[in-house]
């Protein structure tokens, strides 16, 4: 009998979302064991010691951390339609590279110009528009419904913040992060991404995000301008 | 017959080391294209338009980018001893998890605590030996030579900074970071990393690295000042 897998995260976590997907896109039942952020369960501590984060994958009483570390081990571990491409180059060029472009790279301007202000703001703002160019030109190229190929995979797991965050970006920010003529390829992606059948069925789902956000965004805002005055 | 592999580097990167290192690991042959960061060359550029760095693999005409993604490659496509353990539980928590740490939790505090000086640097030195602690817990626990086994794999590749600076980090710094009789284990993974064969064979190797640095210790600090100014 196959061991029981529970996801340890939190409905307003875009990085439990990427776990979560990942068990859905692979068929693989799971409980989601509800964490509240503002006051960590011992549960959590005990498994996550050094980052004291969400998610965590708990398969059988093994524990996995790390969101995209839980992904790849999904895809390995589980059987089911493969999150990355077979090919070495294939895997390497679309979907890890791209992943590393989402996570690293893309991710920082984009959470900063949602919850920064004023001058520092407009900077965040344009680095975060470069990117999306970067990916707008990729999707372009690459001609794929996603970023790695034609279903839903690794890279765009990563990536997902984005098509999760992107509606709400006006509202909670206060300014806009592209007009409606922009960036076609990308936005296709995002609408891609949201009717994805796995996707739309997550617990942790856009309209969590957006209500789990509106709660919390003054917080987030604080939190920013904090780590921004440090420097 | 195989396809030709090089690889477009700098002596100087650390980056580049990980990937050559991975080469030496694996046994394959390649030819080191050397790379001038001052005056990039319009073979880097053109195969790595989004970030412009090194280094870049080069397999017959296929290009990769991103020194991680390139050591992961190395290992899928080529035969050798594996850079990653078997098993996915293994994969997920020694290997990619203490990875991510070295990547994304650990080097950002240490080459800050690296080129800033005053009280600046106190907050990232405090940072980095919390790392180290978390670093040294890990290697008693696990108690193998290496980070995620008895042979040098891919977290201590993405490590592989530390072994690599950590003799020039009071040089270099004007600080240091941990005294003779501390963080024992993380000593000995050091001391290990820094005498495996393949290791040291490397071209960027710890003498290359270190005369790198003295020559552009003061370039560095300027644009970490700058950068945090910016900030």
């Amino acid at each position: 009998m196959a061991e029981p897998v529970k996801l340890i995260g939190a409905v307003g976590s875009p990085f439990t979302h990427r776990a979560e997907a990942a068990l859905r896109l692979k068929g693989v039942p799971y409980e989601l064991v509800h964490e509240d952020l503002d006051n960590k369960s011992e549960l959590l501590l005990r498994l996550n010691p050094l980052n004291k984060t969400v998610p965590v994958l708990l398969h059988g009483d093994r524990a996995i951390c790390e969101s995209l570390v839980i992904v790849q081990y999904v895809d390995e571990a589980f059987d089911g339609p493969p999150l990355l491409p077979t090919d070495p180059y294939d895997r390497a060029t679309t979907a890890r590279f791209w992943a590393h472009f989402m996570e690293h790279k893309c991710s920082m301007p984009f959470w900063m110009a949602l919850w920064s202000g004023g001058e520092r703001r407009k900077g965040f703002v344009e680095e975060a528009r470069e990117n999306l160019a970067l990916l707008e030109e990729h999707l372009q190229v690459h001609g794929k419904r996603f970023l790695a190929g034609d279903a839903v995979g690794y890279p765009d797991l990563a990536g997902s913040y984005i098509p999760l965050m992107l509606d709400m970006f006006e509202e909670l920010s206060g300014t806009s992060l592209m007009g409606d003529d922009e960036y076609p390829a990308m936005r296709r992606w995002v609408k891609e991404y949201n009717s994805d059948e796995a996707v739309k069925s997550c617990v942790t789902n856009k309209k969590q995000l957006a209500a789990y956000f509106r709660v919390k965004k003054d917080k987030y805002k604080m939190m920013v301008k904090a780590m921004l005055k440090q420097y």
